[in-house]
């Protein structure tokens, strides 16, 4: 069955949340993500799931760890300000290999910045915003109905890798209303249990894929879970450096090593174009409409749209600065994400930055005008 | 003399752009932006059109919002964009019709408004003169509608005063169906509420433009 709803990018992310199987909720309201809670608040409950209002973002990251380990898919919402407070909890989620999602609906900033306004100032934090080496898996929606899908996406990466999610979406897509159309008989991962007597099981076992079994608090296993560096049974292990090195570089590979699988890029017009314009989240919308406009105009002009800018897509960025001889990263920040297409792009392409704040889309005639300095 | 002659080219490749992009924007879509103050309901009229739009008239419509800390009394503006093919950049710069329930509204957007434009006001809420000037040099269509004086008289509720108000684009702007915004309305507003609301959009609709 499907239904077609006219409805906020916000509310399609809570719907999506529930399609996916998530029946926990812990945060803390704030602008723009707010709807996201309210909607969960009234549509939780109905599906046996738990809401909590936790008394900041700290304890509410900290409910949603562990509502996860108690066996139940999780998740929050946030802004800026909520999500640095939630960045050393992130940390011990990576650590503690515990699926969540973290929906980061971003607004003008730093500190509370405009609560009403649209940024994406938040996008080098969600990689490296916690301390330690870790990788991270980010999804960006450019639509309403992106939002309900990589919302579902998410929670399917999380249980996928044990990992935490983050979603980071802008105030443009929290608040815009489009169509969308919602199927409910999504594809869902279910969580994979172990199956090894309790006597026998190694909770953090160094496998091939990375990716262990989890099991839930009451499931009768023993476990011990920690933020500090663990072996495979779980038990702190702090001097040990191989302990430590086996641990982190079983996390980091995890993702790593399975980029092909999590990354997600669509691009048009790319064959022949001199200039690529490159971009995630609501800007996208503003570099399609320019695309339209200058291929209109004879423009030798395509682009790349990055779903997944984390892990960042290096493969797709590398071909595309082979083929093309200018890439403009186009961005809601003073310039994050250029510095990864810099970093990829090496002598192949010149790498330009169309830089927007203040809260409002770049308009697709000043992304044109820019391109026609450089042509 | 090289120099002027580049920048000659890059105006005139500017003003062609321009002048391609209204060309395509007009043709194939609408924008509306409705502005007021936080309260009145504006954001909802928005909500209600798109909504109509797309679920009921099968067309595609965008409508984004922008709005201010406060809960009441900041300003408050939605634009909604209707149109037969996708759209992608859901912002508007240059409105086919404006509709504005607050001086400061009026002020702060007139500008913007398309050539030959459409502009509908609350003339219980604004001093249209101060803009005369602006009126006759772009031959703007202004139409006036006191729909907070109706809401408060006919209806007995100040704050139907945007249902009112989306009667009133209906019957003016023609860009979406009367049935659809009916059907909008009713999934729209709180359950209980949908009879006076009704009314309201009625009472808009009929209403003698002047």
């Amino acid at each position: 069955m499907t239904k077609e709803l006219f409805i906020q990018g916000n509310e399609a992310c809570a719907r999506g949340a529930i399609e996916a199987g998530c029946r926990f909720f812990g945060g803390y309201p704030i602008t723009p993500s707010t709807e996201i809670a309210e909607y969960l608040s009234i549509a939780l409950p109905k599906v046996s799931g738990s809401f909590i209002q936790m008394e900041d973002e700290i304890s509410a990251i900290g409910s949603v760890i562990g509502a996860s380990w108690s066996g139940i898919k999780s998740m929050t919402a946030t802004s800026g300000p909520g999500f640095s407070l939630m960045q050393e909890n992130i940390g011990f989620a990576v650590m503690s290999e515990t699926p969540l999602v973290i929906v980061n609906v971003q607004r003008g900033s730093p500190s509370t910045g405009q609560p009403t306004m649209a940024g994406q100032g938040d996008m080098m934090q969600a990689r490296w915003g916690s301390h330690g080496d870790y990788e991270t898996i980010a999804i960006s929606p450019s639509s309403v109905q992106e939002f309900f899908d990589f919302t579902i996406l998410g929670f399917n990466l999380a249980e996928k890798y044990r990992v935490p999610v983050l979603i980071l979406a802008d105030e443009v897509i929290g608040h815009m209303r489009e169509k969308v159309r919602l199927q409910d008989n999504v594809e869902t991962l279910k969580r994979i249990k172990p199956k090894e007597d309790l006597k026998d099981f190694l909770p953090f076992k160094n496998v091939e894929n990375g990716t262990n079994p989890m099991p839930s608090f009451g499931d009768g296993y023993n476990i011990h879970v920690t933020g500090l560096t663990h072996n495979e049974l779980g038990y702190p292990s702090t001097i040990s450096p191989k302990d430590h090195s086996t641990l982190v570089k079983r996390l980091v590979n995890k993702i790593l090593k399975n980029r092909e699988d999590i990354i997600s890029t669509d691009f048009k017009y790319c064959d022949d174009a001199d200039i690529v314009l490159i971009g995630y989240g609501s800007p996208v919308r503003s570099i399609i409409e320019a695309v339209k406009i200058g291929r209109k105009n004879g423009v030798k002009i395509g682009y790349l749209k990055i779903n997944t800018p984390w892990p960042f897509p290096e493969n797709e960025v590398a071909k595309i600065a082979k083929s093309a001889d200018d890439l403009m990263v186009v961005e809601m920040n003073l310039g994050q994400m250029v510095h990864e297409v810099e970093r990829i792009a090496k002598n192949n392409a010149n790498v330009h930055l169309f830089s927007e704040i203040g809260g409002t889309l770049p308009k697709p005639t000043d992304i044109l005008n820019k391109v026609k300095e450089l042509l | 003399m090289e120099g002027i002659q580049l920048e000659n080219q890059l105006t005139y490749f500017k003003n062609v752009l321009q002048i391609i992009n209204c060309i395509l924007v007009s043709r194939m879509i609408k924008e509306i932006r409705i502005g007021g103050f936080g309260g009145q309901g504006v954001i909802l009229s928005g909500l209600i059109i798109g909504k109509a739009a797309t679920l009921f008239d099968k067309k595609n419509s965008v409508q984004t919002q922008s709005y201010g800390p406060e809960a009441r009394g900041g300003a408050s503006k939605t634009e909604v964009l209707i149109s037969d093919e996708e759209i992608t950049y859901p912002k508007v710069e240059n409105p086919d019709i404006l509709v504005v329930m607050s001086h400061e509204a009026l002020l702060k957007y007139h500008k913007d408004l398309k050539k030959e434009g459409i502009l509908i006001v609350d003339p219980d809420l604004v001093h249209i003169e101060v803009i005369s000037e602006f009126i006759n040099e772009n031959k703007i269509e202004v139409y006036e509608a006191n729909v907070t004086k109706i809401a408060t008289e006919e209806i007995g509720l100040k704050i139907v005063a945007n249902i009112v108000m989306v009667g009133v684009i209906t019957k003016i702007t023609k860009l979406i169906s009367i049935d659809s915004v009916k059907k909008s309305i009713i999934d729209s507003v709180p359950k209980g509420t949908e009879e006076k609301n009704l009314s309201a959009f009625e009472y808009g609709y009929n209403y003698n433009i002047s």
